[in-house]
């Protein structure tokens, strides 16, 4: 019952977030340099009549609130407007770039994890040794690299010289999305790589030291039973809370990635319709985007009570 | 939550009779920072072209003698736009550290130090500020707002101040604890000097590294803009926008894309490596006194 009022307060503040990012978002329209019906005309000739009919349409003569309740009630039905410059519905734009994008981002999280994961156990069960000092380069790396310039190495070498992979576009059917997406999820996942692989080796780490382990060895339980039944058990909950962040901030990268591979997904929509202040598609990713971000961190949270015992037998006592 | 990836602290390491060393790698990432910084110093003197000089005749061609690293489609000299282009590698960047260092370490000492209301203020704004991933704000508003490199770096120190201030937050809550505030407060210290003079320089580790960091962050953050077209003006020698203009002639002239992407990477690198490595050996100083 607790974990279901848990979830309820959740969801509840995840309200309230949206609530007060709409109302800066959709402030940025009052914030933006010069007349908005201008801005809201988009390309189309700025005669009077024109901007008399856009501040008609947008009711840009109405209060700030007013115009506010009118994008927010149509926010909520799933209704964001139309964009200024295809004229096509907000959501029917972002509906039909999601796929490349959510295909990209799940791509290189599963990369990320079979890397990360395995990388950060040896690590930190070796910690000091070659293996560890090896992964911390490569996580160093990973930190430091730029996604977009690793981008362009990649496609140097295995694109323009070696011609293994096709530098851009994303391919129909299964096969050959999965050929046209691999150098940018590998993109993708080298800049995720060090977030996954310092995590998993510090929560090893931790593990590996605790007494039970140490007991464990002691009453000669065999190797893979001491790693199932100890470790990989207590580890994975930081190692998860890690990978659901990324799967939100593999956004961030996805825009630089797209954009190096001309990949039409989500990203490449963002920036370009920024570059054309196309604003009725900046607000609605931009709502988008915080939406998956809050309830990608609430399903991890969620998966916490799945996954840990102690939590769930906390929460049927309380 | 786990926020980001930072420097986990430093195993307490018992003071020995031998002193820590710095190492050989700390030593070769501080000169390849100095030679970027002294590059970024006299690049308009030692460039061997101008570096917005256009030579439609030597269009998009490989390294040669007369250019080190090839031209691009403008014919412009690469190699001088890359030393050129060190200018905003390592200004805005720098920009972007101090000035969220400075915000953060403020903002961090205060709020972890008083607690209470202020406290709770800030850490929700700052809750509402990761609700959306920092560098697509940075994309929306720089490119909302029309652009430009000191605009970027602008919107850059309010989007990495938070990171600051949470850090700094969180290490100066640690120090409080600790029973020489305590004997402080005990023999009537003001709160403003325990908080700066006693507690600051106990933190000193945390925020020197973390510095540092944000350094790396704004440097991948204004050049991933420039790289987008939302930073420096059009046609500026940034390492970034460098790799944005030359894509096209990956085939032609490798070099105009490869040499700005490893150049900002290595930079990036470097002062990971330096940032790290002062953190440990500053934390192994203040807990050996």
């Amino acid at each position: 019952m607790t974990l279901v009022a848990y979830a309820l307060r959740r969801i509840a503040a995840i309200i309230v977030i949206l609530a007060v990012l709409s109302l800066l978002v959709f402030g940025l329209l009052a914030l933006m340099p010069g007349d908005p019906a201008l801005t809201l005309l988009g390309p189309k000739a700025a005669t009077p009549e024109a901007l008399a009919a856009v501040r008609a349409r947008y009711g840009l003569d109405d209060p700030f609130l007013v115009q506010y309740w009118h994008w927010i009630s149509g926010a909520v039905r799933g209704d964001f407007g139309v964009s200024i410059y295809s004229g096509s519905q907000v959501t029917t734009l972002i509906g039909d770039r999601v796929g490349v994008t959510a295909w990209l981002a799940v791509y290189a999280l599963v990369l990320t994890v079979l890397a990360a994961v395995p990388l950060g156990l040896a690590a930190g069960m070796r910690t000091g040794r070659r293996v560890d000092r090896a992964a911390t380069a490569v996580s160093l790396v990973s930190l430091s690299a730029p996604t977009f310039a690793v981008g362009f190495l990649l496609i140097y070498v295995f694109a323009v010289t070696l011609d293994w992979f096709p530098s851009f576009g994303s391919g129909d059917g299964f096969a050959d999305t999965l050929w046209h997406m691999t150098l940018p999820a590998i993109t993708l996942a080298a800049s995720q790589f060090a977030v996954l692989q310092r995590q998993t080796r510090a929560a090893t780490m931790d593990v590996a030291e605790r007494d039970y382990v140490t007991f464990a060895r002691a009453r000669a339980i065999g190797r893979g039973r001491i790693w199932n039944r100890y470790i990989l058990r207590n580890a994975g909950l930081p190692v998860l809370t890690s990978a659901g962040l990324l799967l939100a901030y593999g956004l961030t990268g996805a825009v630089l990635v797209e954009n190096v591979f001309a990949l039409q997904g989500l990203g490449v929509l963002l920036v370009t319709s920024v570059a054309q202040l196309d604003l009725p598609v900046v607000q609605g990713l931009a709502m988008f985007t915080a939406l998956l971000v809050l309830v990608t961190n609430l399903v991890v949270d969620l998966l916490y009570f799945a996954l840990d015992p102690r939590l769930r037998r906390a929460a049927v006592a309380a | 939550m786990t926020a980001a990836v930072h420097p986990e602290p430093a195993p307490t390491v018992v003071a020995t009779s031998s002193r820590a060393r710095w190492g050989a790698l700390f030593w070769v990432a501080v000169a390849f920072v100095v030679l970027v910084v002294l590059m970024a110093i006299v690049a308009t003197w030692i460039a061997p072209y101008d570096a917005s000089a256009q030579n439609l005749v030597d269009s998009g061609q490989g390294p040669s003698g007369s250019h080190w690293l090839g031209t691009d489609q403008l014919g412009r000299d690469i190699f001088s736009r890359l030393l050129v282009g060190a200018r905003t590698g390592v200004v805005g960047p720098l920009v972007v550290a101090i000035g969220a260092g400075l915000i953060g370490t403020l903002l961090g000492l205060w709020t972890g130090y008083a607690g209470g209301k202020v406290d709770a203020v800030v850490m929700r704004t700052i809750d509402l500020m990761y609700a959306v991933p920092p560098l697509l704000v940075a994309i929306v508003v720089v490119g909302l707002f029309g652009g430009g490199y000191w605009l970027a770096v602008g919107v850059l120190i309010v989007l990495s101040a938070p990171g600051d201030v949470r850090i700094v937050r969180a290490a100066v809550m640690a120090q409080r604890e600790l029973p020489y505030v305590a004997a402080a407060r005990t023999v009537g210290v003001a709160p403003v000097r325990i908080a700066v003079r006693h507690v600051l320089p106990n933190v000193t580790p945390t925020v020197v590294a973390n510095v540092l960091l944000q350094f790396v962050v704004g440097l991948i953050a204004l050049s991933g803009l420039a790289f987008l077209g939302l930073g420096v003006a059009a046609g500026s020698p940034d390492w970034g926008l460098m790799v944005a203009e030359n894509r096209g002639i990956l085939d032609l002239n490798p070099w105009a894309v490869i040499a700005p992407a490893v150049g900002i990477s290595l930079l990036a690198i470097a002062v990971t490596v330096i940032g790290d490595r002062v953190f440990e050996m500053l934390s192994q100083r203040t807990a050996a006194r």
